[in-house]
């Protein structure tokens, strides 16, 4: 009995930990490179959700091809959303850019519920999606196994490419340090799109899963994956792209152990104590449980 | 580094002395005409609107006047500092709870929100000494975490106050003994904000965030804003400084939180959250939010565009378009606009005063002329 629900917890943290982690990546692509906090990518993964719910909808089109899909208007989403929103901020105030993304942010939540409905709408899966399998004795919906697989494997393909190819050791190079990283040959524009493409790919992926185990999209739907990546980011590391996986794990570890043993009045306080956790990191331990190669500058 | 040099520079012409302003009372006049000007514009518009006695527009100038103290807050520390402050709207919601909880009457108290502490139950001051203590209670919320936070700067200093925003907003929208929980908390007493209250608050505080810019810490915050080593350099304190500067802000927050309850009557945590916030920063960032004229003209715009946009709006809906919405994607787009071609707004960061207008005058009316002039050449 005791083991079953150890099992359960487990499977339930690494599947949860999983998305999160993947959110968390997806921000810190973005941040890593430009420094900016991208309050836009709750709504790359909206757009992808909602494509999600037309192409499954609306058309027969095979599986497959309907996730390949979504992962592609992901993915052109974020790069439009530089080039047309970001790349004129290039080398502006920190805060001029965390504006604007935010400002993006409404925009697109209004966009939403103009041109959509401000009411959700039920997002079609595949039946094996929600399919039961047993593992170790326990019950789980096959879509926990298959987040699992698609992050390892997503984990595995980035870390190689950002290791060995000539692509990823500019980046890394550039979220070291941007200007000398310029200076060696590096292409500013060409670094700065891939990141978001990536972040935007990312998002695409997220959008699937996220919907799978909501059921339902809806214009808001992007403010709570936003900030579970934002927790994710700051508890991991936020200049470093294994600690923000390692921070989505930590982060649904935490919440799965708060969720288990909070007495059931001081539940609906969960939120708040995730971020005094938060601050309490920033605060403490600024560079995160995995600590990238930049520092940030603090006074006092 | 352009700023050090700046700064090197006005060391080694220190004993060559500056040439003494023969007319420095005429420069202080000056300097002080921003907040006589921007009062008496804004009660001069009270008066007029209170004159033609149309409910719907004093409303609005009513409202509007609550924004602007709001605005001014917002401005005090983010103009100042040059750090974006998101948990500054947390601190106007919890003035507001706070002071509607001091004014309300226990019987009424004991009505409308039954799972109350007693002992807040039991509590209750006149509206103007409310107004006050809900002010001050936002301020020691300040006062108490944000120590700590002064430290940092940039991004993680931009992710804390982000994070300390949903804090309060998790904890207001939940505790059911103070704030009604996520239900709506109704005050069920008498409208104590008028168009006179707001307008004379609005004033004040105007007038007090001037001062505060020009001030001794004001003017040592702005070095910490313009350049935090050459700042630290001579000897300013970043932290302490930068404290002053929020819990003052939280202050006024709180004062235009407590005006905002007192005025719409019944409030939630949601009030007080990321749209409202939104709304707040469009006004500053239009307006430009290194000067207070900047958040006075700011305000008076983005009210006079929401106002007139939602008329639209409403026109579109009526006739079969749902447009609901629309005004917050025109007020972004705007924001968006500014931020690339005119980072500093509207005002550009200068203040309003007799001087600018005397040489914005003076300046049109000689193009008027040498055109003119021209014009005969060419005759």
């Amino acid at each position: 009995m005791n083991t079953d629900i150890l099992i359960e917890f487990a499977i339930n943290v690494l599947s949860m930990g999983s998305l999160y982690a993947l959110i968390a990546m997806g921000l810190c692509f973005v941040f890593g490179i430009c420094r900016l906090i991208n309050f836009a990518h709750g709504e790359f993964i909206t757009v992808s959700a909602y494509t999600l719910y037309y192409l499954g909808t609306f058309t027969n089109i095979p599986w497959p091809f309907v996730f390949l899909l979504v992962v592609i208007v992901g993915l052109v989403v974020g790069y439009l959303s530089e080039l047309i929103a970001y790349r004129p901020f290039r080398g502006r105030s920190l805060d001029a850019l965390l504006v604007t993304s935010f400002a993006i942010s409404i925009i697109l939540q209004r966009l939403f519920q103009l041109g959509i409905s401000p009411r959700s709408r039920a997002v079609p899966v595949p039946a094996y999606f929600n399919m039961n399998v047993t593992l170790f004795g326990v019950i789980t919906p096959l879509r926990n196994l298959l987040l699992v697989g698609t992050t390892v494997i997503l984990l595995v393909v980035v870390m190689l490419i950002m290791k060995y190819t000539p692509l990823g050791i500019a980046m890394r190079g550039a979220s070291e340090d941007f200007v000398t990283a310029r200076l060696m040959g590096v292409p500013a524009n060409l670094v700065i799109s891939v990141a978001f493409i990536i972040s935007g790919l990312l998002a695409g992926v997220v959008a699937v899963f996220w919907s799978a185990r909501t059921g339902s999209v809806e214009p808001l739907m992007g403010a709570t994956p936003l900030l579970i990546g934002f927790i994710s980011i700051v508890i991991g590391g936020m200049h470093s792209l294994p600690g923000s996986v390692v921070g989505g794990y930590v982060y649904a570890l935490i919440a799965n152990l708060l969720s288990l043993t909070l007495p059931s009045t001081l539940l609906s306080f969960r939120d708040a104590i995730m971020f005094v956790i938060v601050i309490s990191f920033l605060i403490l331990k600024p560079e995160g449980l995995l600590r990238g190669s930049y520092q940030e500058e603090r006074v006092g | 580094m352009s700023t050090h040099r700046h700064f090197l520079s006005n060391c080694e012409a220190a004993p060559a002395a500056r040439p003494q302003s023969t007319s420095s009372y005429f420069s202080f006049a000056n300097k002080w005409s921003t907040v006589v000007l921007l009062i008496s514009g804004l009660v001069a518009i009270g008066a007029f609107i209170w004159w033609l006695n149309i409910p719907f527009i004093e409303d609005i100038f009513t409202s509007s006047a609550i924004t602007l103290t709001m605005v001014l807050g917002f401005q005090l520390y983010m103009g100042n500092s040059g750090i974006l402050n998101w948990s500054y709207i947390g601190y106007a919601g919890i003035g507001a709870f706070a002071s509607a909880i001091f004014s309300m009457e226990p019987a009424v108290k004991t009505m409308q929100i039954p799972t109350m502490y007693p002992f807040l139950i039991k509590l209750h001051l006149p509206f103007s000494l409310a107004l006050i203590a809900g002010a001050l209670t936002a301020m020691a919320v300040a006062a108490l975490v944000a120590w700590p936070l002064m430290r940092l700067s940039d991004s993680v200093g931009a992710i804390t106050q982000f994070a300390l925003l949903i804090v309060f907003n998790v904890v207001l929208s939940q505790w059911s003994q103070v704030t009604n929980g996520p239900r709506t908390f109704t005050l069920g007493g008498l409208r104590y904000t008028t168009l006179w209250v707001a307008l004379g608050v609005a004033s004040v505080v105007l007038a007090a965030v001037f001062y505060f810019k020009e001030s001794p810490v004001g003017l040592k915050l702005r070095a910490t804003r313009d350049d935090r080593h050459a700042a630290r350099s001579s000897g300013i304190n970043l932290v302490s400084t930068r404290y002053i500067g929020y819990i003052t802000s939280a202050f006024i927050g709180g004062l235009a939180g407590g005006l905002f309850s007192h005025y719409i009557l019944s409030i939630t945590a949601a009030s007080f959250y990321l749209h409202d916030l939104f709304v707040i920063l469009s006004m500053l960032v239009i307006g430009g939010s290194m000067s207070v004229s900047g958040a006075f003209f700011g305000t008076l715009l983005v009210t006079l565009a929401r106002q007139g946009l939602r008329q639209v709006e409403l026109g579109l809906t009526r006739s079969g378009f749902e447009a609901s919405g629309a005004t917050e994607i025109v007020l972004a787009i705007l924001m968006i606009v500014f931020l690339i071609w005119r980072p500093n707004g509207i005002t550009g960061g200068e203040e309003l005063t007799w001087n600018s207008i005397r040489r914005r005058l003076k300046s049109f009316t000689g193009r008027k002329k040498q055109s003119a002039k021209s014009q005969q050449q060419e005759d």
